[in-house]
């Protein structure tokens, strides 16, 4: 992808200090896993904290879970720096939307407005990015917005380098109408299989379930996360 | 009136030493001027009864409709200027269709109504153009209920239960404040709109007309449409019936 073609060639570009590490230069990504599951009710998130660029982990306790609104929040994936800027538009489109309407914003308008700004840029971006939240008319929504900027409403969705160590266990475990205790339990060890596969995930689990009542967020740090295999 | 025609009313760019702008009240004259449109909101619908004067027997029946389709869920009716109201209807659309497009849902009535007046009031602030002489009452219905906005030459727009604008308009508010538009259901609206259209008619000054109808509500399911010919025939047989009777009461 042009991206990576562009942090692959800096290390070549480098004539000042050719003995230079690559995680000097190279850019931020989020290697990750995030996940998104709909309740009745509401939406429960989720994500590692990893943040890496080349081999460094730049941040290891990143907060993936981004505010759009109060009762919508985004999983960001891919380019750090990508991810960031459209979160940050998305969210000021439906700050002055909001305004207009005199009312919440819908979680398909942000998904909408995502997936406008994906699609349109899809060759100069990284981002694989899940939209999820609560409204008043549809209650709790996932979107999924992957790399080439399709929008897709999913009951869940993975996303992130680790997310492929998890399919089986996903598909595996997931039944539809849980409770939002099951689907905390779900997430968590979700995550937590990613990380122990996938380099590009680590750090804590950050879980957030949005409702009517809005966001309660809670951070697993690694001590405490389920153990699974013993090899 | 006291003061017209005393060179303050020239351009819009002006206003009158006693703080009017002439000329949106000159447009507001020729939405007085036209026929009269009659709508009421009831428990979950909104009924559109437009009397469109015919002014010549030659014309094709049913051609230069004053109510206009706004996306599928909105419904818009005018009174003035007819070519003037077309623009309106075209900008409408073009906001509804961006709406769609930029947010991936259908325009709430009420955002749509703000764009609307907002649009109009910008044609009150210039000399090089003149303001819309066309009033337009919008409706949908969603989730919320029935939802309905009138906004005039001069860009404001409220949201009413029951409105009339054009020549009849005093005659038919007050028929309309007679009625419990709150708790009625479309077919019941669809009559006494009908009826209410027949009464202002001025049988002396305005010869011909005829009696457009449409309906937006929880028996169209959110949709804009106009009334099937049966309903209509069937409240415009009422409405001459009422008429009569009516006449009929009279002493002599």
């Amino acid at each position: 992808m042009a991206t990576k073609a562009f942090a692959m060639s800096q290390k070549f570009c480098d004539l000042q200090s050719p003995m230079e590490p690559d995680f000097v230069s190279a850019q931020h990504l989020t290697g990750t896993t995030v996940m998104a599951v709909q309740f009745d009710g509401g939406v429960v998130i989720g994500a590692d904290s990893r943040t890496t660029s080349g081999a460094y982990v730049a941040n290891r306790v990143t907060d993936k879970l981004t505010r759009i609104t109060d009762k919508i929040y985004c999983c960001r994936s891919g380019s750090a720096a990508d991810t960031q800027a459209i979160a940050d538009i998305v969210a000021y489109h439906l700050s002055v939307h909001q305004l207009e309407i005199g009312e919440e914003p819908l979680v398909k308008t942000a998904a909408k407005i995502f997936q406008d700004l994906c699609y349109t840029n899809r060759d100069q971006m990284s981002a694989g990015i899940i939209c999820a939240g609560w409204d008043r008319k549809e209650g709790g929504q996932v979107y999924c917005i992957p790399l080439g900027g399709m929008c897709l409403r999913q009951p869940v969705t993975i996303g992130g380098s680790g997310s492929t160590y998890i399919y089986g266990y996903v598909d595996a475990i997931y039944k539809p109408n849980m409770a939002q205790n099951a689907c905390l339990e779900f997430t968590k060890n979700a995550i937590s299989l990613a990380i122990q596969r996938d380099g590009s995930s680590g750090g804590v689990v950050r879980l957030a379930s949005i409702t009517e009542a809005g966001i309660e967020r809670q951070t697993i740090l690694h001590n405490d996360l389920p153990k699974f295999s013993v090899i | 009136m006291s003061s017209i025609g005393t060179g303050y009313d020239l351009s819009a760019s002006q206003f009158s030493p006693d703080g009017r702008v002439f000329q949106v009240e000159y447009a507001q004259k020729a939405v007085e001027n036209s026929g009269t449109v009659v709508a009421i909101r009831g428990k979950d619908g909104i009924v559109f009864g437009v009397e469109k004067l015919v002014m010549s027997k030659l014309y094709e029946k049913g051609s230069n409709k004053r109510i206009f389709h706004i996306d599928r869920h909105i419904g818009m009716a005018v009174a003035g200027l007819l070519a003037d109201a077309r623009q309106i209807a075209d900008i409408a659309r073009e906001e509804a269709a961006n709406y769609r497009s930029d947010f991936g849902g259908p325009i709430p009535s009420a955002v749509l109504a703000d764009r609307v007046s907002m649009y109009m009031h910008a044609y009150t602030l210039y000399s090089f153009v003149r303001p819309f002489g066309c009033s337009v009452v919008l409706s949908s219905y969603d989730e919320d209920g029935p939802h309905m906005h009138v906004i005039e030459p001069s860009g404001v727009a409220y949201g009413y239960y029951g409105c009339a604008i054009g020549k009849g308009k005093q005659a038919a508010k007050t028929e309309i404040e007679k009625i419990k538009m709150k708790e009625m259901s479309m077919h019941e609206l669809v009559n006494e709109v009908a009826r209410i259209v027949y009464t202002i008619h001025d049988e002396v000054k305005d010869k011909a007309f005829e009696l457009e109808l449409s309906w937006v509500g929880k028996g169209t399911e959110g949709l804009h449409q106009f009334i099937p010919a049966e309903v209509q025939e069937e409240a415009e047989k009422l409405a001459k019936k009422s008429l009569e009777d009516s006449d009929s009461d009279e002493d002599m």
